[in-house]
C-alpha cells in the first residue's frame, strides 16, 4: 500500500488540512490495512519537497494545521501510478506452497491432511470476511472492494489446495499401481549391442 | 431446535465390482436458523448427501431425521408431504418446468400441497417480488437468464412454510455478483428461522455459512469452528 499515492488521491478531491488527511486516511484504509499514522506526516513533507503537493501553512508550523493542495505534477504522478501494473512477474515465495510441497515428498506424512488443515484455516478466515461483507459492504464502497480483494485472494489459495489434493491423490494411486506391477524388462538389444 | 439430522449415513450405488461407496458414515446436524455448507471436490458425494437429506433417495445404512422424525418410519405419502411442505430443494441444474411460467413454477409446490390456485399464485408472486423478479413472473424459464432462473428456483424453494432449505451448487455457473446475491437470499431465509444446507466446491459460496463441513471421498473429514457474530468482528462505529 503506497501511502504517498493514497494521500495524493485524497488531495485530488480538493485541498485538505493535515489532521483531516490523517483522519480520512485512517477511516478509508485503516479498517482493512492498519497503518502507522506517523508516516502520514513524514510522507506529506516528502510530497511537498518533491513539489507534488503545496501547503499554505507557516513554514515550520504544526503539520496538523497546514492546508495541503495537490499540484499539476501531483495529478500527473497519481494518474501514472493508477495505470502502472505492480510487478507480479516473479512468483512470491509462498510459505504455504512450500509446506505442502515438502509434505508431499516426506514419507509418513499425509500431505492431503496437511492440505486440509490449511484449507480449514483459510475457509474460516473467508467466513469472517464474508460475515463482514454481509453486514458492512453496502455501507462503504471502499470497504466492499477491499473485502472482495481479500476473499478472492484467499479463494485462489483454497483452489490451489484443491488442485494439489487431486494431484497428490492421483500420484499416490499411480505409485500403488507401480508397486504392484512387475519390474519392467530390460531392453535386450540395447544391452547386447557393442 | 434440530431440523435435520443424519446419523451414520452410508450410500452404496451398484453392487459387485461396480460398487461405488458414495457416502460413508456421514453424521451431521443442522439447527433452525443455521446455514451449513458442505464443501468437497467433484465426486465427493455432495449431491448424494443432499438427495438423501431431502428424502429423494434412501440411504443404504443409517438414519435421516427431519424435524426430529425418522424418515425411514414414514409412509410414502407422509414422506411426499414432508418434501412438499417442509423441504425446499434447489437442484444443481435448477430443474424448472419448461411449460410453466416463473410464477407458476414457484406456486406449484403450494398448489400440490392443496392450497387453492389464487392464494398460491399470490404467494408465488410475492416470493418472486422479494427476489427482484416481479417483472419476470410471466416469463417461461427459457426466456430467463441463468441468474434469473436460479432466483426462481430459490423462490420456489423458500415459498410457503419451509423449515429446511437444501441447495446444490446454488450459484452454478453464475458470476460472483449473482452468486453473492443468491447466497444473500439463502442467508435471509435462514435468518427467518429456516435451517439450510448448501453443498458446493466453491469456498466463496461456502464462506457464507455459519459452519463448513468438509467432505472427501464420501466421508466428513473436518469442519470449521462456528464463527463469532458480526458484532465482535465489526470495529465500533466512529
Ligand atoms: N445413481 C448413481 N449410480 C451410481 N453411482 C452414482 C450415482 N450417483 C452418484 N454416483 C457416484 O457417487 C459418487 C458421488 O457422486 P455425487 O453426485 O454425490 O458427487 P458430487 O460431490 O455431487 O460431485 P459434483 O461436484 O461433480 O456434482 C460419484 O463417484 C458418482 O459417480
Ligand atoms: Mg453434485
Amino acid at each position: 500500500m503506497s501511502i504517498r499515492h493514497a494521500l495524493l488521491a485524497l488531495l485530488s478531491e480538493g485541498p485538505k488540512y493535515g489532521l483531516q488527511l490523517r483522519q480520512e486516511f485512517e477511516a478509508r484504509t485503516g479498517e482493512v490495512w492498519p497503518l502507522n499514522v506517523g508516516q502520514v506526516y513524514t510522507t506529506l513533507q516528502r510530497l511537498e519537497r518533491d513539489s507534488l503537493v503545496e501547503s499554505d501553512g507557516a513554514e515550520d508550523g504544526p503539520q496538523t494545521q497546514k492546508g495541503f493542495r495537490i499540484t499539476g505534477d501531483g495529478e500527473a504522478e497519481l494518474a501514472a501510478w493508477l495505470l502502472t501494473p505492480p510487478d507480479l512477474s516473479s512468483p512470491p515465495r509462498d510459505e504455504l506452497v512450500i509446506k505442502v510441497l515438502i509434505a508431499a515428498q516426506l514419507p509418513g506424512v499425509d500431505a492431503r491432511q496437511v492440505a486440509q488443515a490449511h484449507r480449514r484455516y483459510l475457509v474460516q478466515l473467508m467466513q469472517e470476511w464474508t460475515r463482514l461483507k454481509e453486514y458492512a459492504a453496502d455501507r462503504d464502497l471502499g470497504f466492499g472492494l477491499a473485502v472482495d480483494a481479500e476473499l478472492f485472494r484467499l479463494d485462489a489459495v483454497v483452489r490451489w489446495l484443491d488442485a494439489a489434493d487431486g494431484r497428490i491423490k492421483r500420484a499416490s494411486l499411480e505409485r500403488l499401481d507401480a508397486d504392484r506391477a512387475p519390474l519392467p524388462k530390460l531392453p535386450r538389444k540395447a544391452v547386447v549391442r557393442p | 431446535m434440530t431440523v435435520l439430522e443424519l446419523r451414520e449415513v452410508s450410500k452404496v450405488y451398484g453392487d459387485g465390482p461396480a460398487e461405488v461407496h458414495a457416502l460413508a458414515d456421514v453424521s451431521m446436524t443442522v439447527d433452525d436458523g443455521e446455514l451449513v455448507a458442505v464443501m468437497g471436490p467433484s465426486g465427493s458425494g455432495k449431491s448424494t448427501l443432499l438427495t438423501i437429506a431431502g428424502t429423494l433417495e434412501e440411504p443404504t445404512r443409517g438414519q435421516v431425521l427431519v424435524g426430529g422424525a425418522a424418515v425411514s418410519g414414514m409412509s410414502r405419502n407422509d414422506r411426499a408431504r414432508l418434501r412438499r411442505r417442509s423441504i425446499g430443494y434447489v437442484f444443481q441444474d435448477f430443474n424448472l418446468l419448461a411449460g410453466l411460467t416463473a410464477a407458476e413454477n414457484v406456486s406449484l409446490p403450494l398448489e400440490l400441497d392443496g392450497m387453492p390456485g389464487k392464494p398460491a399464485r399470490a404467494a408465488g408472486l410475492r416470493a418472486l417480488e422479494e427476489l427482484g423478479l416481479g417483472e419476470r413472473a410471466a416469463s417461461f424459464p427459457d426466456e430467463l437468464s441463468g441468474g434469473e432462473r436460479q432466483r426462481v428456483a430459490i423462490a420456489r424453494a423458500v415459498v410457503g412454510e419451509r423449515r429446511l432449505l437444501l441447495a446444490d451448487e446454488p450459484s452454478g455457473a453464475l458470476d460472483s455478483a449473482n452468486g453473492e446475491a443468491v447466497m444473500r437470499l439463502i442467508r435471509a431465509a435462514c435468518h427467518s428461522g429456516v435451517g439450510g444446507v448448501v453443498v458446493t466446491h466453491d469456498a466463496q459460496l461456502a464462506s457464507w455459512a455459519d459452519r463448513v463441513v468438509f467432505l472427501r471421498d464420501g466421508r466428513v473429514v473436518d469442519q470449521t469452528a462456528p464463527i463469532p457474530g458480526p458484532e465482535s468482528l465489526l470495529a465500533p462505529e466512529r
